[in-house]
């Protein structure tokens, strides 16, 4: 503490020099240095993250959208740096392509909503009416799931609703089926309605946490005075907590709705590779055509809906409690 | 106004929890409140006042009891199928609403017409001097003015009861009396019941026709602000409202020849000389410390059996007093009232401690409570 008020006259920039103890001399001048020149501290501490957002986030995406103007060469079918607009009008106008990312955009939005439905019930129980110690077990056995792989759950859920006879793995039951087709005798089956359950289930947390942590600053007196006032619980519901969730909801949102749109792996495996659901799979199966340049000029569609979203999120305020 | 109670609560309790962990909050309280009556329920916190008004409003219900409001039973219903309103504590304004759409929020949940009730929207808003201030969203408002949005949007219900948490709690002491003053005409008014929960002895003191004293669940007094004030029939009553010496009953047979425990209060209790008159109380000891407060001081004594004893006196009167020195002080028999014992002593204590651990305005809580040299 002593040393402390030695050290008191430097904050105005004046050296007191020789000491015993304390860092070495060329970390001090680097610090002294810093405190004169805020800016080049600053400059200091952001650059790292900085050039990691520069160079290895909008890098990627920046590369992804030139080499949509790239040609495949005729002979070898390989990406040349030769400028074409071939692929984005391919994409722009690619009927069943359109028709499949529309397909694709329903299934998002169907997600998302389910997940409202679910979320908003669940986090009203754990954040309202959950005694207070039984509301961190609650709030981990939400995100529990979140520690298991992806694909390990994607083959759990395949795993759950494959049919009778066919399958491939052993986990699936051996002609009798998964486990929704041995033990209850019903399935949906490698459809699109098993790839909205999976999806739901894999997204859930991400639209619990915001609406949880929404609720948690909505004071219950705002709940109590609606009563008071002689509202009804689903008056209370519409008029109060709704739209005062409704910035959680759309953050919740964002997050369900652009990891749907943006799924191939999962509607693969669910739907046993028999049809396309989901438009990532045909970026997926162009990738692997390979034409990588139709492949990117194809991710025009889901960029141009994501930005149209954050747009329309950020208005019902998503970004609000950042 | 009519015969029947606004408010009867009938062998009320409130406990949470179940078998060992039960926590009692609420126990066995009686209460009648009158029609048209300003009803302050007054205790420290955790007595159990809110919970009783929690019960009235319905947003909790009691574990026992009834609860009765102008005669009708309403212990199970729901807070919508009641006739009563709140003003919230910490006001609960929608945030995402105007002011003037909060105030309107009610008739709307009643389905009554959109002119009518613009026109009682801002009428109400007009009465609480916030006329201008419609369009804007609480978070615009101060604490003073938010208080004021809160109370308009419980009035214009015209409601049978109005119920008060603490209403005044977050405003600054100046905002406090201003409010208080405001609050008491709005009331006599209007006409409407109000039930005014406090821990703030001197707002209940001020504002309230009746007052019920609340400590650990039960009321311990229910009365006037004068009975409560000069006629406190517990040494908790005593201690909490205002300032008094509470004499042990050992003590109180020694100088006064009585039975059971008895309160004076400070103010009461005079310097003197000499022997007095036969109906007074003399007693002697030692000055411990004077406390200047401007026009009067307090006397902190030392008795012979140990006991401390607070008194204070007009400050030109303190001529020959001293820190360490002797004192003589003497109280008029009628100035010493029998009081049951309800807390136990280091409750007392605790309760002095922590209110001089923090300065507040209404310091007057603290308590002596002196004990007999036997004890």
């Amino acid at each position: 503490m002593g040393e402390r008020l030695v050290d008191a006259p430097s904050l105005s920039g004046t050296d007191t020099a020789g000491r015993a103890s304390g860092p070495s001399q060329p970390v001090r001048g680097l610090s002294r240095l810093f405190r004169r020149h805020r800016r080049l501290g600053l400059l200091s501490l952001l650059s790292p993250p900085v050039l990691w957002m520069l160079v290895i986030y909008i890098g990627s995406l920046v590369l992804l959208v030139i080499s949509a103007f790239f040609a495949l060469d005729p002979k070898s079918q390989k990406p040349t740096t030769e400028f074409t607009t071939a692929n984005i009008t391919d994409a722009l106008s690619n009927e069943s392509a359109i028709r499949l990312f529309l397909q694709t955009v329903v299934i998002a939005a169907i997600v998302t909503i389910s997940c409202v439905l679910i979320a908003l019930p669940t986090s009203f129980f754990i954040a309202k009416i959950a005694p207070r110690w039984m509301r961190r077990g609650l709030m981990v056995s939400i995100l529990l799931p979140l520690w298991a792989g992806y694909m390990v759950k994607t083959y759990a859920w395949r795993a759950m609703v494959a049919p009778a006879g066919g399958n491939k793995f052993a986990a699936e039951g051996r002609g009798g089926g998964g486990f929704l087709a041995s033990q209850l005798g019903w399935t949906p089956g490698f459809s699109k309605t098993s790839v909205v359950i999976a999806l739901v289930y894999l997204w859930l947390p991400y639209m619990v946490l915001p609406i949880y942590a929404g609720l948690e600053r909505l004071p219950t007196s705002l709940l109590d005075a609606a009563g008071d006032l002689g509202a009804r619980p689903m008056r209370t519901f519409r008029s109060v907590i709704f739209p005062l969730l409704l910035p959680s909801i759309a953050a919740g949102s964002i997050f369900t709705f652009s990891l749907s749109l943006g799924d191939y792996i999962l509607p693969r495996l669910v739907v046993d590779g028999k049809e396309r659901v989901m438009f990532g799979e045909l970026i997926n199966s162009t990738l692997g055509a390979p034409n990588q340049p139709l492949a990117a000029a194809f991710t025009v569609w889901p960029l141009l809906v994501i930005v149209m979203y954050l747009f329309a999120m950020k208005r019902a305020g998503a970004f609000d409690n950042l | 106004m009519s015969d029947t109670p606004a408010i009867q609560l009938v062998g009320l309790r409130k406990s949470f929890g179940a078998g060992e962990h039960e926590v009692v909050a609420v126990d066995s309280v009686d209460l009648t409140i009158d029609d048209g009556e300003f009803f302050s329920l007054l205790g420290p916190s955790g007595s159990g006042k809110t919970t009783v008004l929690r019960m009235i409003a319905g947003f909790e219900l009691p574990t026992a009891g009834a609860i009765l409001l102008q005669g009708h039973d309403v212990t199970r219903q729901a807070p919508y199928d009641r006739d009563v309103n709140t003003v919230f504590q910490d006001y609960a304004l929608f945030p995402h609403m105007t002011v003037l759409e909060n105030i309107e929020y009610g008739l709307k949940v009643k389905k009554v017409g959109r002119h009518e009730r613009r026109r009682r929207a801002a009428e109400m808003l007009d009465s609480v001097r916030l006329g201008n201030y419609g369009h804007r969203k609480p978070s615009q408002l101060s604490g003073g003015q938010r208080q004021r949005v809160a109370l308009a949007r419980a009035l214009v219900n015209r409601p049978k009861v109005l119920l008060l948490d603490e209403p005044l709690g977050a405003l600054d002491l100046k905002l406090r009396e201003e409010m208080q003053v405001e609050l008491k005409a709005i009331q006599r008014e209007v006409g409407i019941t109000f039930v005014f929960v406090t821990h703030d002895q001197g707002e209940a003191l001020s504002m309230s026709n009746r007052i019920a004293v609340f400590n650990l669940g039960r009321i311990e007094q229910v009365g006037t602000p004068r009975e409560i004030y000069d006629h406190p029939e517990t040494s908790f009553v005593a201690g909490f409202v205002g300032t008094s010496n509470v004499l042990s009953a050992a003590l109180s047979h020694e100088l006064m020849g009585v039975a059971g425990v008895h309160s004076v209060r400070p103010e009461r209790i005079r310097v003197v000389q000499e022997h007095t008159a036969e109906s007074e109380v003399t007693v002697a000891g030692v000055v411990t410390d004077v406390q200047y407060l401007g026009a009067d001081s307090r006397i902190r004594v030392e008795l012979a059996d140990g006991s401390p004893l607070l008194a204070n006196v007009p400050s030109d009167g303190l001529v020959g007093v001293a820190i360490g020195g002797p004192i003589r002080l003497a109280w008029s028999r009628f100035a010493a009232f029998a009081v049951a014992d309800t807390v136990p002593l280091h409750d007392i204590h605790e309760h002095d401690i922590h209110e001089h651990d923090i300065p507040q305005q209404h310091q007057q809580h603290d308590i002596i409570h002196s004990q007999g040299g036997d004890q």
